[in-house]
Formats: C-alpha cells, sequence, structure tokens
C-alpha cells in the first residue's frame, strides 16, 4: 500500500461522500459546501494523476468562481429548505437500483476498455508539460478556443438580458 | 512508487456520474439540480483526465478546460434564469413549475 493508494482512496471516498452528501442534504448551501468538497478532491487525483495544471484551474475556476456563483446566488434568493414531496412509487424502488446499475455498467466497461492497453504499469507519474498543454491548446484547438469564447460572450449577454429588470 | 491503476480512475468517475445522475433526477430544488450537472461534468472532466494520464497525451486536458469553460457559461445563464424563476414564482422547487407540463 503505497503513499499514493491511500492518498487515491482518501480522495476517492471525500469525492463519494461529498456527492452522497450533496444528495442527501435538503438545505440547497449544504449541497453546495459538499459540492465544493468533490471538487477539492477532484483536485488532488488530478495532481495524482500528473495534471497539476488542470488541478489548478479545478481549484481556482471550478471551486473558486463557479461555485462562489451558485453560493451567491443560494444566499441571495435565501428560499430555505428543499420541500419534501411525495415521491412517485416507481422512482422509489427503481431509481437506486437503476442508478446503481448505472454506474456498475459504466464502470466495468470504462475499465474494461482499458484493459487491453497497458495502463498505469511501473513508470511514475510524469506531470504533464504545461508548455505542451498550452502548445496544443493555442495550435492544434485554435478554433475550438475562439469558439468557447464566443460562446462566453453570447452566455455574458445571456445572463445580463435575463438579470435586466423590466422597465 | 507503485501507481494507481487508471481503471480506478475510471470506476471512481462512473460513481461520481451515477451519483450526479441520482441526484439529477432526485432533488426537487432548480440549484441543487443544477450543481448535479456540475457533478456530472465534474466526473467526466475526471474520465477525461485519466484517459490523457492512460494514453500519454494532453488531448484530454484541452478537453478538460473547454468543459470547465462550457459548465461555466451554463452556470450563468442557469443562474440568471434561477433568479428569475423564484422572483416570478417565489419557490425554487421544480414540482411548482408546471406551466408547459402536459
Amino acid at each position: 500500500m503505497s503513499l499514493a493508494f491511500i492518498l487515491f482512496f482518501l480522495c476517492a471516498l471525500l469525492a463519494v461522500g461529498g456527492a452522497l452528501a450533496l444528495i442527501l442534504s435538503r438545505e440547497p448551501i449544504h449541497s453546495a459546501l459538499a459540492l465544493i468538497l468533490v471538487m477539492v478532491s477532484l483536485a488532488v487525483l488530478y495532481l495524482l494523476l500528473g495534471a497539476p495544471f488542470v488541478a489548478a484551474v479545478q481549484v481556482i475556476v471550478y471551486a473558486g468562481a463557479i461555485m462562489v456563483l451558485f453560493v451567491f446566488v443560494i444566499m441571495l434568493l435565501n428560499m430555505g429548505a428543499e420541500e419534501h414531496t411525495d415521491f412517485s412509487k416507481i422512482a422509489k424502488f427503481a431509481g437506486w437500483p437503476l442508478a446503481l446499475v448505472l454506474m456498475l455498467w459504466i464502470g466495468y466497461w470504462l475499465a474494461h476498455a482499458q484493459a487491453g492497453a497497458a495502463i498505469g504499469t511501473g513508470a511514475a507519474v510524469e506531470p504533464a508539460s504545461t508548455p505542451g498543454l498550452s502548445t496544443q491548446l493555442f495550435r492544434q484547438y485554435l478554433f475550438p478556443f475562439e469558439a468557447t469564447s464566443v460562446l462566453i460572450l453570447i452566455a455574458l449577454l445571456g445572463a445580463l438580458v435575463l438579470a435586466r429588470k423590466e422597465e | 512508487m507503485s501507481v494507481v491503476p487508471v481503471s480506478y480512475y475510471l470506476v471512481l468517475s462512473a460513481i461520481l456520474f451515477g451519483l450526479g445522475v441520482v441526484a439529477f433526477v432526485f432533488k426537487r430544488n432548480i440549484i441543487t439540480i443544477f450543481m448535479s450537472i456540475e457533478l456530472m461534468l465534474n466526473a467526466v472532466n475526471l474520465a477525461f483526465v485519466a484517459f490523457a494520464r492512460a494514453h500519454n497525451q494532453l488531448d484530454g486536458l484541452v478537453f478538460v478546460f473547454f468543459v470547465i469553460v462550457v459548465a461555466a457559461a451554463e452556470a450563468a445563464v442557469g443562474l440568471a434564469i434561477v433568479i428569475m424563476l423564484a422572483q416570478h414564482r417565489q419557490s425554487l422547487s421544480v414540482e411548482r413549475v408546471n406551466l408547459l407540463k402536459f
């Protein structure tokens, strides 16, 4: 049991626990904090996978910006706890088993698809080079990059139009 | 030092995605539903990074950035819609938003 394994299982446990807390808590703010826990533990996993820049972006953009937006809106609206509604019988008896089947199936499929390739053997994890990453982003993926900037602009305009007070 | 197999990450990603689907279906608060979408996107990001590691290529990491950008745009527009909804309905429960329901 090496350090990497211990760290992986610790973070995996935190991530799954956070996701469960997101589902089980009734207060939206608790769900948001649980999701932040998931994101931070995923950032540690990215570090383990040798992607330090992605880990930094995960913490700064996801946990730092997007979740702050969520928490801000929750605080702003202050609608209190989730209302308890009567679940449909189908959701009660088929929901969890079907979700379990989905998880197992995706997990099995993903793990199985990888079985052929020689994965994670021997060699220590070498961090992915950030210069290489930026070269890839600004050369090979230049058009999608520019397209996302247009997308951001449109989203900005959309949010402005939606949030505007009507005269 | 031995390295954690990539398949472990993929299974964790599948579990997180499944929990995201469960949250998406079960939750009644529209903000929490948005957050479960974010959870699913995070799970997919983990799979992207794991595959990038497995194949020793950087494309997966570039895709993660695009996913994060789209998530940010979605959160901005979605939360603006949520605020509008809260002003009109005085509630965040999706059960109350049934104007188009058959």
